[in-house]
């Protein structure tokens, strides 16, 4: 394991230098000994305060756009815009009291929430963020990130015992059955990225998407066939994995109350949400990374502006588009959420592995075999897709509507 | 290095033990993810990453997740009170602990450690190309294996149809 420890290249542009220059400038003093630790405590504090304001502006963005979308203004009473609407209930979050139900198991009760927002953190520290930013650097760092967010659902299923309420363990019940099917999809979408990027680490992962086909058109997996395919897989995994809508039945509101966070209040509740949106984060921070080319510019021309820019305009759309689907699906059955995952993703996943294993294998195509090698792929896209939802729709003729008919 | 070792196995032995004698079975469960976790960061420690974080993937994210969701799907029976402390018992107690003690102790006091040569770092790329290489047979046939007893266990599980009569 190394700790950040690039040089900034001098042939970059300053801007794209500046996180390394700050660093070295603030870490330069010190004696060699001290110098690694300080700038693992600098990434981890350069981690917290980035993410913490996104987490806080993300709810607010949320509030607002939902809002919008219902043709209702959102927040708008604290500070311009209810730009300050994040720090309020953050206020109003620390002050209330925290109610613990006498009948809780009180230990896991109280490790519930402080595990969840850990697990939800750590996965953070191997994604590259710009040219040079990565806060560890390992050989299998794709598998330390989902090894972390692995752990995510058991925190849900240990708030969900631990509050003794029949709510919240229906919503334990519900999360466990949610993960154990979505884990497979998830894992198996990233595998024919690791197949064909030939690397476990999402440093070499990025570096495979750069350049450009005809100069114009990136390499990122996610515009190749198989790499869109993934992706999509991917995305929809992850909307899961994250206990969003529309798989949010764990919590599910108009059924199980709040579910699992039915007995928390105050800062714990405070957390549950941060530990949502951290995961979130997370994991559209490593989509960007697997598939649409990390930091990369999506121009040659657009290079001058700096990387981490770039990966933090990818984040924020990818973050747009899991609000804007929570303001447009409604919520999944259990018994359709995890057919939805057995019967077509997981199918999908696995016919897409061997695609990958096909692109990967004819890497060295060029010219009109280069053509050939997208058709192909295209078809291990196309044709599993459709034969998958034609059988899987069979018997759902188109729906009448009795009183609502043109 | 052996400080380390040492609280490692403390992490892994304390939750372990205490995951065999607690009575609630969630906790039980969750004593053991501990446990588990703990291995892994042994794992870490040795520099084996790629064991490290499967091992987490799989047993603190998979397993885990199995044995809580048995847990919950099964039914409680009804509470077996401990049988009273008896003579019997307790000689039978001291026999299985001195035969586990003498077994256990005879394997690590004349196992003779092997020298401390530097061992060679495995690079993840060579890992690769090994188990897809000269092992990839043993890797398919363990695949196998688990794909037999998945079956195998859903047919046990599975509901029989009634024209098949039978005795469920």
């Amino acid at each position: 394991m190394i700790l950040a420890a690039a040089p900034a290249s001098p042939a970059d542009a300053w801007l794209e230098r500046a996180p390394v220059l700050l660093r070295d400038a603030l870490t330069g003093w010190l004696p060699d000994a001290l110098r690694p630790w300080v700038a693992a405590l600098l990434s981890i504090a350069t981690i917290l305060g980035v993410f913490g304001l996104l987490f806080a502006y993300m709810t607010l963005a949320e509030r607002k756009i939902l809002g919008r979308i219902q043709n209702r203004p959102g927040p708008n009473r604290t500070g311009p815009f209810g730009l300050l609407q994040p720090f309020a209930d953050a206020i109003k979050a620390l002050t209330k009291e925290d109610i613990v139900p006498r009948a809780a198991d009180q230990v896991l009760h109280f490790l519930a929430p402080v595990v969840l927002v850990a697990l939800s953190l750590i996965g953070l520290a191997v994604i590259p963020f710009g040219r040079n930013l990565v806060a560890v650097e390992m050989e299998a760092s794709v598998l330390y990130f989902f090894a972390a967010g692995a752990a995510t659902e058991l925190a849900i299923f240990m708030a969900g015992w631990a509050s003794r309420n029949k709510y919240s363990l229906l919503a334990a019940m519900r999360a466990l059955a949610q993960l154990i099917s979505y884990e497979v999809p998830l894992l198996l979408s990233v595998v024919p990225v690791i197949v064909v990027a030939g690397s476990l680490s999402t440093t070499d992962i990025v570096a495979a998407q750069g350049g450009w086909a005809a100069g114009l058109w990136p390499h990122w997996h996610a515009l190749t066939p198989w790499g869109f395919s993934a992706f999509a897989v991917f995305m929809v995994a992850a909307l899961a994995e994250s206990n969003r809508s529309p798989f949010d039945l764990p919590e599910a509101e108009s059924e199980l109350i709040a579910g699992h966070l039915t007995e928390y209040s105050g800062f714990k509740y405070a957390l549950f949400f941060m530990a949502e949106y951290l995961g979130m984060a997370a994991l559209s921070a490593m989509a960007v990374t697997l598939f649409l080319g990390g930091w990369q510019a999506p121009l040659a021309v657009l290079e001058f502006i700096p990387s981490y820019a770039w990966f933090g305009v990818k984040l924020l759309l990818l973050l747009l588009g899991f609000i804007w689907i929570r303001a447009t699906f409604p919520r999944l059955r259990i018994d359709q959420l995890t057919r939805l995952s057995w019967k077509f993703l997981v199918p999908l996943a696995l016919v897409n592995l061997i695609n990958g294993g096909v692109w990967a294998a004819t890497a060295d195509w060029t010219g009109a075999a280069a053509v050939v090698r997208w058709f192909i792929s295209a078809l291990g896209v196309v044709v599993p897709f459709i034969f998958l939802a034609r059988s899987l729709s069979a018997g759902y003729g188109p729906r009448t509507y009795r009183y609502a008919s043109p | 290095m052996t400080l380390l070792l040492a609280v490692l196995a403390l992490v892994c032995l304390v939750p372990a033990v205490a995951a065999v004698l607690v009575r609630n079975l969630i906790h039980s469960a969750l004593l053991f993810v501990l446990a588990w976790l703990g291995l892994a960061v042994f794992y870490l420690a040795v520099g084996a990453e790629f064991i490290a974080f499967a091992h987490a993937l799989v047993y603190v994210g998979g397993v885990s997740m199995v044995v809580l969701f048995a847990v919950l799907l099964t039914r409680p029976g009804r509470v077996d009170p401990l049988p009273p402390p008896s003579t019997q018992r307790a000689i039978g107690g001291v026999a299985a602990v001195a035969l586990v003690a003498s077994m256990l102790g005879s394997s690590i006091f004349w196992t003779r450690l092997p020298s401390m040569e530097p061992i060679p770092m495995v690079s993840l790329r060579r890992l690769g190309e090994l188990l897809a290489g000269p092992y990839l047979v043993a890797l398919l046939l363990v695949g196998l294996i688990l794909t037999v007893a998945l079956i195998g266990g859903l047919l046990l599980a599975a509901p029989r149809r009634p024209s098949e009569g039978g005795d469920a």
